[in-house]
């Protein structure tokens, strides 16, 4: 590693101004939302155009120094914490929509984006960016690209790597390779899909092409309240068996109802164990037809109340404590850690009566909400830092969680990535051939592995976290999670 | 071509011996797609045939998981038992395309265009890769961000990264009813107005395939869903369109566009992406070659049957940066065009084939 070297000829490529190099400049970057892990590195550039990007790469490389590519650092699981003593390449000013086609439906735009600007910029022609993660105020495409993002509407359309059809990219290596292009189709092997979801492993994307979608003629939604978690989870693996197409179905426990309630005054009712709450979207007619079978489906599952949105005004209000939900846990105890694990949509009432029994056994209270229909689950665990051993409870109370969602057949993560969090989770997954497999795929486009470098694989020491908080932003009420 | 030797593995393991027995090998499925398994330099066949079988499905899960040789069609029959089915709509089901060769080849059919094409829908992989390592990419979930997306890569791989042995797919229920419309167009400008207007339409549409019949541009335009609403919501696109008239047995003209009914047996089937900018100017190629084609997905692709000299279409698609794949006819190599990403496609191939015992990629 030469890094004196690289940042003298950083210093003659980067004006000043955008070469962070003082502490105090740099404390913003330590970390991302997973604030446990910190590090300083040695250097940001705070990149404008593309040249910029590749030429840090290329003197990263050259030189033999880590870099990791920076989006809003929203990143749950330490995907962009900093490598200590490497590059930081902050991507938020590369923020320009190159293209918005109407007629192809889509968008090409730049890695910095912010997600819910480019619904913002469709929005005119009628057409919307379906991926909705929590963070889509903040976040940027590049982070939804390197983590293959979901949010609440990804269960009829899917997430992010559904809805990246091209992406530029300077590899690891300085190689600039252009992956699929601009058709929903492509011939020979799918790159760009192979692409999304890396982690930042495989270099970091300068351009993307986005699919984006017509905004549907009609929703309809309903909330049901029901007795116990496990009666709300069963009612999710009812509306899947039924073979209606929901675009979204997420459940609330009663944790989060409370918080919900006295975050936003959504309306939920608030003697209920859990809340469901599915939508519909689509032709008109069709909705409305589903919708009523939609209704006997939940009037079967024995839920305590159902009460259905009756306009845009009742549809936002519901949805509004969903998406607060998250962030009102959190104020409801000084310490928290999000878990983000799948299991089979079928086994979701016995996943969460699991949960259940795992937070009484450990003592700790865990608040759910989660996109139920693609059974992606995110218990909250609420602990203290400050009171000796609640950390070491809630971080064996996650783990063990995770080990129920492999058990059932799931994933360690659906949509956080495993970054720094989840690496040695991974030999519970895959076998060593498989990772063996994956970090030579890595080393062929990244010899030195300066890209990204210590996540996502597994490796010997995993540093100890020190205790969760909200990210700054959240507390700033800017973002909220899910 | 030199007479080949076949073999044909019964598990997994009998592939990875396989694979580590042979020098240069070529994977076949059902053999539909014959272009993308040919061999002429001596190598052996490897046929998945024998490697058959759904091995997990829960119809309330809406997830399968089958071997690699399954028939699309026991696949297919399996899932509409439970009212389920592929929404990408593999081609050259009733010929006999396997599960495995629909993921190699990259194949999805008109009726991608409601949800997405196979690279939407599959969710995990085993494979054997050419130095006979057993790997396994994504899993039986439908949501998964742990680890490189293996299964992407190998869709459109033509069996030249490693055998795929074992995949899982999410599937959708089916719609319970289909009607399609058939729409006359005065002129290709307007078939594309329409094709542009309809994608950004708030119908919900199976299939957008473009045909040119008798020099005249017409749209076929598939809607499905409930039985109840069906015919009101047939009603409605023809108001909006302005014309046009259902299309009785409309089963029967899906199920051919499957079968590839309308390609004359002699020439070469390409398949080639687009957008709906590109096709004014490929259409002036293909109209003046003769050459017949139908295009699918709402202007993403088109099926080309072309019957000139291959290089003469290659340097018309590398011109207008556009790739294609042949699926049938006699080619040294099924890609033509451009081919972008071709670099990064080398480089996995040096991993997981190092020694070439599958054809180029
Ligand atoms: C309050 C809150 C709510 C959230 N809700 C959701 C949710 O609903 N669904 C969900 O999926 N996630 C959610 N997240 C997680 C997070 O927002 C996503 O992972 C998001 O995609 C990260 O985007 P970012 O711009 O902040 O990326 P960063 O955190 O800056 O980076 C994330 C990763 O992407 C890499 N990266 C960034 N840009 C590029 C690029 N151009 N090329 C290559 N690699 C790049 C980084 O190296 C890093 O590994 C939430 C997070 C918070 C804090």
């Amino acid at each position: 590693m030469q890094l004196g070297n690289l940042l003298h000829d950083l210093e003659q490529s980067i004006p000043a101004e955008r070469l962070l190099r003082r502490p105090a400049q740099m404390t913003p970057y330590e970390s991302d939302a997973l604030t446990a892990f910190r590090a300083r590195p040695a250097a940001v550039v705070l990149a404008e155009t593309q040249d910029e990007v590749i030429q840090t790469v290329r003197l990263c490389h050259q030189y033999d120094v880590p870099f990791v590519a920076r989006g809003s650092g929203t990143s749950l699981s330490g995907g962009s914490l900093p490598v200590e003593d490497g590059v930081v390449i902050a991507l938020n000013r590369l923020n320009r929509i190159l293209r918005l086609d109407p007629t192809q439906r889509i968008a090409v735009v730049e890695p910095g984006v912010i997600n819910l600007d480019v619904s913002r910029a469709a929005a005119p022609h009628g057409l919307y960016y379906a991926p909705d993660p929590s963070s889509q105020l903040i976040c940027t495409i590049g982070g939804n690209v390197a983590f293959n993002s979901g949010g609440a509407h990804c269960l009829k359309y899917g997430m992010t790597a559904n809805h990246v059809l091209g992406i530029k990219a300077v590899l690891p290596d300085g190689e600039i390779v252009q992956l699929g292009g601009a058709s929903l189709e492509v011939v020979g092997p799918d790159l760009t899909g192979f692409f999304v979801g890396s982690e930042g492993l495989f270099g970091v994307a300068l351009e993307i092409t986005l699919r984006l979608l017509p905004k549907p003629e009609l929703y309809r939604t309903v909330l049901a309240a029901y007795d116990s978690l496990e009666a709300a989870g069963e009612a999710v693996a009812r509306v899947v068996a039924s073979g209606l197409l929901p675009g979204a179905m997420e459940i609330m426990d009663a944790l989060a109802i409370e918080a919900a309630e006295a975050a936003v005054h959504a309306g939920y009712p608030r003697d209920a164990a859990a809340l469901l709450i599915v939508e519909l979207e689509g032709e008109r007619i069709q909705v409305e037809a589903e919708f009523a079978h939609l209704l006997q489906v939940i009037e079967a599952s024995g839920p305590k109340t159902v009460t259905v949105a009756k306009d845009d005004a009742d549809r936002a209000r519901i949805w509004k404590g969903r998406k607060s939900a998250f962030s009102a846990v959190g104020r409801l105890s000084p310490d928290y850690l999000v878990q983000d694990g799948v299991v089979p949509r079928s086994r979701l009432g016995e996943a969460l009566a699991t949960i259940e029994r795992l937070s009484r056994a450990h003592q700790l209270r865990v608040a759910n909400v989660f996109h139920a229909g693609d059974g992606n689950l995110h218990p909250l665990i609420l602990f203290n830092g400050r009171v000796p051993g609640e950390l070491e409870r809630a971080e064996a109370l996650a783990g063990e969680i995770i080990r129920m969602c492999i058990d059932l057949g799931g994933s360690i993560t659906g949509e956080h990535g495993v970054g720094m969090e989840k690496r040695q989770h991974m030999p519970a997954m895959f076998t060593e051939t498989d990772l063996a497999v994956m970090a030579e795929l890595r080393r062929a486009l990244d010899p030195g592995e300066i890209a990204n470098r210590g996540k996502m694989f597994p490796s010997g020491e995993a540093p100890t976290l020190r205790s969760h908080g909200p990210h700054p932003l959240e507390r700033q009420g800017l973002i909220s999670r899910e | 071509m030199s007479a080949t030797t076949t073999i044909a593995p019964a598990n997994l393991e009998e592939v990875q011996t396989a694979i580590c027995a042979h020098e240069r090998l070529v994977v076949r499925g059902g053999g539909t797609k014959p272009a993308l398994s040919t061999t002429d330099d001596g190598a052996t066949v490897l046929a998945t045939h024998r490697l058959t079988g759904i091995v997990e499905y829960t119809p309330g899960e809406f997830v399968f998981t089958a071997r690699a040789g399954t028939p699309l069609q026991e696949i297919a029959a399996t899932l509409a038992e439970h009212g389920q089915y592929l929404p990408f709509d593999p081609p050259l089901v009733a010929a006999g395309a396997t599960l495995g060769g629909t993921i190699a080849a990259g194949l999805s059919g008109s009726g991608r265009q409601r949800y997405g094409g196979v690279r939407d829908f599959l969710i995990g992989v085993r494979f054997v890769d050419g130095q006979g390592r057993l790997v396994r990419g994504g899993g039986k979930v439908v949501k998964n961000a742990a680890g490189f997306d293996l299964p992407r890569l190998f869709v459109g791989s033509i069996g030249r990264l490693g055998v795929v042995v074992e995949a899982s797919f999410k599937v959708f229920p089916q719609p319970s009813q289909y009607a399609t419309v058939r729409a006359p167009q005065l002129t290709l400008d307007d078939a594309l107005a329409t094709i542009a207007r309809l994608n950004r339409s708030t119908f919900d549409l199976e299939a957008v395939d473009l045909l040119i019949e008798d020099g005249a541009p017409v749209l076929y335009i598939r809607q499905g869903g409930l039985a109840t609403t069906l015919a009101a919501r047939q009603q409605s696109l023809l108001t909006w369109l302005g014309g046009g008239a259902p299309l009785a047995d409309e089963a029967a003209f899906w199920a051919d566009a499957n079968a590839f009914a309308w390609v004359p047996a002699d020439c070469t089937l390409v398949k080639t992406p687009l957008t709906l900018h590109t096709i004014p100017v490929l259409e002036q190629v293909l109209h003046a070659h003769g050459a017949q084609r139908r295009y699918f997905g709402g202007g993403a692709a088109v099926w080309i049957a072309w019957t000139g000299e291959l290089d003469t279409l290659d340097a018309f698609l590398t011109t207008l940066q556009l790739s294609g794949l042949i699926l049938r006819g006699a080619a040294p190599w099924p890609f033509i065009g451009a081919r972008p990403g071709a670099t990064l496609a080398a480089r996995v191939k040096r991993v997981l084939d190092p020694t070439n015992r599958f054809p180029t990629l």
